[in-house]
């Protein structure tokens, strides 16, 4: 049976049908006017659409089979930590003391709530080996944006403003992104023929103007940076400050702490290392521990305990360098963290970077074969190799990644880093079983083997998803970014 | 408890695999002097159920607004999350899904983030919805570095009735880079005075914000700002509550070039206010700058209809320093809930259920103002909140009903330092009803307050 076109909520909406239902009016019903007079009230109805429920959840259930999860399969899509999200963080978040509560509530009502952030902050500056922690950021970029405009503050305190900020050529886009958005100009460091930062690039590059230096330890090549407290003896020599993109931290829990490698300011992902779902984008988080001499300057608020036991949230603090977002934080998101590291353990959460970076050797050692291994050294939590050995079929990263779909699998993150030809970065994380991983192996050994016999039809995969390669480049020319209506046509939206 | 499937044997096997003897050697890479040989000084481990029963010993510390009759308001609201909701976004496939970069398999995300874009769209009244943003606060500090960018100017003109939370955050997101933000009061109570505004904007104003409605309740008159904004050349920024453009007209009807806000209202647990949900939507004028994801429509190669990101090189993980924004995750999960929320409602549910809001705080507004000593603070026509001014301490007023089971609202004080030196805010309390509260809840609290009042009153006599 021929399937038929998808169509969108809004074109499933039919006059007149209801899902919704609302308690009846139960106070004097004055005459709208007088409620909100007609210059202020809309001309027409925003067009949302008009479903019953059974359709509604028809519509939904039908778009998540045509989504890819944790639970659908093995999704090792590099540098971001597809792990599994245990149920009983979902269960933890949605309990109404912590769901139910409005960020102004009394402080004295929301105790338990500060409990679990002041001592989710002391667990993070453990893990981190440094002082203090805001639990405050939205993200993980938003973690970094926080992190540099302390960075700036600190300078400043010292009387220096210095515009520069060092970042590794293979670093996330997000870190030049935040480095603009603090005020700073961000500049390359080359990175040597082991992967690691080149470190007479870095000598030649340190000089009075540098404010720090951004890096992911280990870095998105999955190779642990051996030069660490040169670096940091070098950029501290410098006077300047290394900040730790902790989207790497999968590797290293309870086995190096970037405070003891010299790193000044650390952000994590709970949504990548702490088991916290990514939801399709988001929401995550992105707290930051500082070191002891950063402590003043961290957002406001900040949880502390007072003598007699009482929690409370600190806004008196006069070098902060404000507030970062709205309110306290994702707090859900929190609840889902706290609950991950308090049933883990500090013997359970090292066994989680054992096992990640176990099963990233394990599955580079079953295919280095196929592809080039551009560093011949001893992977961590992800691996990066080059598909470059297949073009002479014709066949490119993009074309195994899609083709991965077909095997039932969730590709790797392609063409990044960006100093790696037809880059594959593959990070399986510790909750795949040796099955999932033969498995892994098996399908791209046969897709290899594929590109060699049909890389006609490797060059058209994915052929059994419920769509073939979109044009993007159509999309991107003739923007349509939402919903149209024919009485629209012709105002351009 | 841990969540790794290895076997002892899978251990060893996959070790002799790799060609290492032990764990151990898998992290000989890492210099010794920065290995952790100790243990990390957390908690040890307990089974799922002793975890459970810290995490109820925690949640049962805390009296959670739901479980009180609640006016708290200011920008996290406690609407009700239809059963739906928590069906959807609980599905697996939703929730522990990556960005959608495989768009083949991905077509799901990819479609509901489309049909949000629409309903903001709708909302507002603009052309270019973006999949979501944190929160109010962020995103209106990308609004302003988006305004910063488009005019190449210097300063950014805001109403104090901008939320003070929304304007400390821009303040401190764009301390070292974007315009420079200066604030105008406002007259007691009221709406922002559209001349006050024009007398601060010049040359150098890449825009001017408002908020709709503002921090005391108070509706403005967005078309006249707008003429401001515009008569400058600058852009016109609007703050909306998107719930009340159920009943009130769209921003992007009145002149708005940039509408965000907060949308937790939407399928959002109020959550000690996050994640909620940030909103940004623009004119297709400023469809290349707007930051963040954004889904567009588009077929694949046999011609089938299909959803992809779109527009990437605005974007960080493309454009690194060169991008409009350092935005990588948002609030997708949340802005799905707050989609199938929408959907619940529908067309004819949004204005229903802002209807019934005001009508509530109309009620509750009038009730309060026949107490002896609770004078009017917000001027004009509410839309679910408006602010009371108290004879004594506002804090203390809430404080005092909790025992009886009310939060009585946020004290406007706790803001002060965000206000005019010269605005006495201390009495001012912040009241918001929702569609949650009934007439016996609301004629209970103005009786509570009524007493507390008169009690007040003997004890400063």
């Amino acid at each position: 049976m021929a399937e038929a076109e998808r169509r969108t909520i809004y074109e499933k909406s039919c006059c007149g049908r209801r899902a919704f239902s609302l308690p009846a009016l139960d106070v004097a019903e004055v005459p709208l006017e007088e409620l909100v007079p007609a210059g202020l009230r809309r001309a027409a109805a925003a067009r949302l659409p008009e479903v019953s429920e059974v359709e509604l959840l028809r519509h939904f259930t039908e778009l998540s089979t045509l989504n890819f999860g944790v639970e659908t399969g093995s999704y090792p899509l590099g540098s971001c930590t597809m792990k599994y999200n245990p149920k009983v963080n979902e269960v933890a978040c949605r309990l109404e003391g912590f769901a139910g509560l409005h960020p102004y509530q009394p402080e004295a009502l929301a105790q338990g709530a500060l409990e679990l952030m002041y001592e989710l902050e002391q667990w993070l500056a453990e893990i981190a080996g440094l002082a203090r922690t805001t639990l405050q950021p939205a993200a993980g970029a938003h973690g970094e944006l926080t992190g540099l405009l302390i960075m700036r503050a600190y300078h400043e305190a010292q009387g220096r403003t210095p515009k520069r900020i060092l970042i590794p050529d293979t670093a996330h886009g997000t870190n030049p992104a935040s480095v603009v958005i603090a005020g700073y100009e961000p500049v390359a460091v080359p990175s040597d023929a082991r992967g690691g930062v080149d470190i007479e690039a870095l000598k030649a590059l340190l000089d009075v103007d540098i404010a720090g230096l951004m890096l992911t330890n280990p870095n998105t090549l999955g190779l642990f940076d051996e030069n660490i407290t040169e670096i940091a003896r070098l950029v501290h020599e410098a006077g300047g400050l290394l900040y730790y993109d902790g989207a790497n931290s999968n590797a290293v829990l309870g086995i190096s702490r970037p405070g003891d490698m010299g790193f000044d300011i650390v952000h994590f992902n709970p949504h990548k290392t702490f088991s916290t779902p990514h939801g399709g984008g988001g929401p995550g988080a992105g707290p930051i521990v500082v070191r002891d001499i950063l402590e003043p300057f961290l957002p406001v608020p900040l949880v502390e305990k007072a003598e007699n036991g009482r929690f409370f949230f600190e806004y008196d603090r006069p070098r902060s360098i404000g507030k970062m977002r709205t309110f306290v934080g994702n707090f859900g998101v929190l609840v889902r963290a706290y609950t991950y590291i308090r049933g883990l353990g500090p013997d359970g959460l090292r066994r989680v970077s054992e096992m990640a970076v176990l099963n990233a050797n394990y599955v580079l050692e079953g295919i280095r074969d196929l592809f080039d291994v551009p560093f011949e050294r001893r992977c961590m939590h992800e691996f990066v190799v080059s598909a470059s050995p297949l073009k002479q079929h014709g066949v490119r990263a993009l074309d195994v990644a899609k083709r991965m779909l077909d095997y039932g699998l969730h590709p790797p993150t392609t063409y990044f880093p960006q100093i790696v030809d037809e880059a594959l970065m593959f990070e399986p994380t510790e909750t795949e079983s040796r099955d999932d991983l033969d498995t892994m192996i098996a399908a791209l050994r046969a897709i290899v083997g594929e590109a060699e016999t049909q890389p006609g039809m490797l060059r058209e995969a994915p052929i059994t998803m419920p769509v073939q390669r979109l044009d993007e480049a159509e999309a991107a020319r003739h923007p349509v970014l939402r919903q149209r209506y024919p009485e629209d046509e012709g105002d351009g939206a | 408890m841990d969540y790794v499937p290895h076997s002892p044997a899978d251990v060893a096997e996959m070790l002799a695999a790799v060609g290492v003897g032990g764990v151990e050697d898998l992290f000989s890479e890492i210099p010794e002097q920065v290995r952790r040989r100790e243990p990390l000084a957390v908690p040890a481990a307990v089974s799922e159920a002793e975890l459970l029963g810290e995490l109820r010993r925690l949640a049962a510390a805390d009296t959670p607004a739901t479980s009180l009759v609640s006016f708290l308001g200011a920008g996290v609201y406690d609407h009700y999350v239809p059963a739906v909701v928590d069906a959807i976004v609980s599905r697996s496939e939703f929730a522990t899904a990556y960005t959608p970069y495989q768009p083949e398999r991905s077509q799901g995300v990819l479609q509901t983030i489309f049909e949000y874009q629409t309903a903001i769209c709708e909302l507002t009244g603009m052309d270019v919805s973006n999949a979501s943003m944190y929160d109010a606060g962020t995103a209106l500090a990308e609004a302003s570095l988006l305004a910063g960018g488009q005019t190449r100017r210097g300063s950014i003109v805001l109403s104090a009735g901008v939320h003070p939370e929304y304007r400390q955050v821009l303040a401190t997101e764009t301390a070292g880079y974007g315009p420079r933000p200066q604030v105008v009061d406002l007259p007691e109570g009221a709406a922002t005075d559209p001349q006050a505004l024009a007398a601060a904007v010049d040359a150098d104003t890449a825009a001017v914000v408002l908020q709709q409605p503002n921090f005391f309740g108070a509706l403005e008159d967005l078309a006249a700002v707008a003429e401001v904004a515009h008569a400058a050349g600058a852009l016109f920024v609007v703050v909306a509550d998107p719930l009340s453009l159920g009943l009130l007209e769209a921003p992007g009807a009145l002149g708005a070039d940039i509408v965000v806000g907060e949308a937790q209202a939407f399928g959002n647990a109020m959550a000690f206010g996050g994640p909620g949900l940030g909103y940004m939507a623009v004119t297709r004028k400023l469809m290349r700058r707007i930051p963040g994801r954004l889904v567009g429509e588009t077929v694949d190669a046999g011609g089938k209809r299909g959803f992809v990101l779109t527009l990437q090189t605005r974007e960080q993980h493309i454009r690194r320093q060169k991008a409009t924004s350092n935005i990588c995750s948002n609030h997708a999960l949340n802005a799905l809930a707050a989609l199938v929320h929408l959907s619940w409602l529908g067309k004819q549910g949004l204005p229903e259920l802002a209807e019934l809001c005001a009508r509530k705080a109309a009620y509750l507004r009038a009730r309060l103002l026949e107490v002896p000593g609770v004078d009017a603070f917000t001027a004009g026509p509410v839309f679910r909140e408006f602010a009371v001014r108290l004879p004594g301490s506002a804090a203390e007023l809430v404080e005092a009903l909790v025992p009886q089971g009310f939060l009585a609202g946020v004290p406007a004080g706790r803001f002060a330092a965000e206000f005019d030196a010269g605005a006495d805010l201390d009495g001012v309390l912040l009241i918001a009803a929702t569609e949650k509260r009934t007439r016996a809840e609301m004629d209970a609290f103005v009786a509570a307050v009524a007493h507390h009042m008169a009690g007040a009153e003997v004890g400063r006599g």
